[in-house]
């Protein structure tokens, strides 16, 4: 079985929500081509280099996809009904999954916010 | 090619149990009941079976469900395994019990799958369960769904078809005419289109009637050296893909991985997917199916909608799809629910579906997709 970066680190946080809760967004690059990654890769997308470190990216994006949420999965996102959902892209290129305020488009260019979930802090996209 | 790559694999025998609420079951005696119905099909005693193949159940984690299965069924093969590859576990397992027979390993495997998954755990569990086919750190922490994984997926796909959101209704509306004629649907009632708009929404643009039930229900096949009997059908080609496991790692929501495996399996087969005259796809959603028929090629970007108004897709249509019901009607219940559409496929085309036989059909492709249009298996099945 592979070990995972959770195992690996099991007192720390993952880089990714080490980010959000300093208020940033954080993606993988690339040591030798540069490439960006979309989640967490132990390989490079593109070259298969394994020199991948994190980056604090610059939080503009642009929608790639929306949806409003009517039925949650569960009771701490039942209080939060209608939430909504997005695909985005980040400038940078990495894709990542949010919460962004109502009514936000597919297109639409977007900025990075962060609110309190429980005992995690999440992203959430604001319209520029 | 090598005499062992020469031998066919045919599809001998299928047996179901109903969909739906089936109180007091567990995945084992649904698998039973089911593999017991496609052995009595295939003529075929359990010392004759020398593989099995078993899918995951999310009501029985287990390390080795195969074992457990086989001492349960009384069943002692000479190879056999669990697989798991979401909801193309069925397409999965059928391909390597082609390879198996293909290569001379086993003589008669059998594919199986069942759980209690409506009836085995609370709609909160079973809904947080699959949410677990998203990433843990970047997606699921948001508080998303599979429905709603989908409904992202939806509302990107329509923006660049420029495909209304009604138009998924229709493929609703489709399946449930098509289990109103199975007596072990799940969903039997008939669906307007208006009602199937009217439906509760879920996650934009998807609602209640875009989604399919969580049912309990088991299926089984058995893939074999020799031809069953009726028409004997055989396995003529098959493929995978496999390009991303989360949505975040989607580069195109216009190229998932289904086109590939098609195109691989049809290859394999030496058909375009003109010589197709009979479809089984997978339809967790009315998006999922809208999407793999476009991409594998039945319809052009955005044209599915108008081959389904114009009555390809019926019965009695140039392609008829999913004439079980499909996921959407004749219900999910895991593994099981992906493995139905090739018992389908396999009766209509072998002529052993009874009432529901539709008039004689010669090749069938059958696709399925696990997690987010991640895992893809297509088979060809050809009627000689």
């Amino acid at each position: 079985m592979a070990i995972s970066a959770e195992s690996a680190l099991p007192e720390g946080l993952h880089p990714y929500a080490e980010g959000l809760e300093a208020g940033r967004v954080r993606y993988q690059s690339c040591g030798d081509c540069g490439a960006a990654q979309s989640l967490e890769r132990h390989a490079c997308q593109r070259c298969g280099s394994v020199r991948l470190a994190w980056r604090d990216a610059a939080g503009v994006a642009t929608v790639y996809a929306v949806t409003e949420v009517a039925r949650a999965p569960d009771d701490s996102f039942r209080t939060l009904v209608p939430y909504t959902l997005v695909l985005a892209t980040l400038d940078e290129g990495p894709r990542v999954m949010a919460h962004a305020e109502p009514g936000v488009a597919i297109g639409d260019r977007v900025r990075a916010g962060f609110f309190r979930h429980g005992e995690r802090t999440l992203l959430r996209f604001q319209r520029e | 090619m090598s005499d062992s790559l020469q031998r066919g694999a045919w599809l001998r025998g299928a047996g179901n149990t109903r969909f739906g609420r089936l109180a007091g079951s567990t995945p084992l005696t649904l698998m039973a009941r089911a593999a017991d119905a496609a052995l009595a099909e295939a003529e075929l005693s359990r010392a004759e079976i020398d593989g099995v193949l078993c899918g995951y159940a999310t009501t029985l984690p287990h390390l080795m469900l195969a074992d457990r299965f086989c001492e349960y069924a009384s069943l002692q093969p000479a190879y056999a395994h669990g697989m798991a590859a979401g909801g193309a576990t069925g397409g999965a397992m059928a391909m390597l019990a082609r390879e198996l027979v293909r290569a001379g390993r086993c003589r008669h495997v059998l594919v199986v799958a069942g759980e209690n998954r409506l009836s085995g755990q609370s709609r909160d569990q079973s809904v947080q369960t699959l949410a677990q086919v998203g990433e843990p750190q970047i997606e699921v922490p948001n508080g998303a769904s599979v429905p709603a994984y989908y409904a992202l997926l939806a509302s990107r796909y329509l923006m660049e078809t420029g495909l209304p959101r009604d138009a998924l209704a229709d493929f609703a509306v489709l399946m449930r005419k098509h289990a109103g004629a199975h007596p072990d649907a799940h969903l039997r009632e008939p669906l307007t289109a208006a009602a199937a708009c009217a439906a509760k929404p879920v996650a934009t643009p998807l609602l209640l009637s875009d989604c399919c039930p969580i049912s309990d229900g088991a299926v089984a096949l058995v893939v074999s050296a020799e031809p069953g009997p009726g028409r004997p059908v055989r396995i003529a080609g098959a493929g995978q893909a496999h390009r991303h496991q989360h949505l975040c790692a989607i580069d195109s929501v216009m190229t998932t991985g289904a086109g590939e495996a098609a195109t691989r399996a049809l290859g394999e087969a030496g058909i375009g997917v003109d010589g197709l005259d009979y479809l089984a796809i997978y339809d967790s959603f009315t998006i999922t199916l809208l999407m793999l028929l476009e991409e594998i090629g039945v319809a052009p970007r955005g044209g599915a909608p108008a081959r389904l108004l114009a009555g390809d897709f019926d019965v009695d249509g140039a392609l008829p799809l999913n004439t079980h019901g499909g996921l959407l009607a004749f219900g999910h219940s895991g593994v099981a629910g992906g493995l139905m559409h090739l018992a389908e496929a396999t009766r209509q085309l072998a002529g052993r579906a009874g009432d529901r036989q539709i008039g004689p059909r010669r090749r069938a492709l059958f696709h399925a997709d696990g997690g987010v249009l991640s895992s893809h298996v297509s088979l060809v099945l050809e009627a000689l």
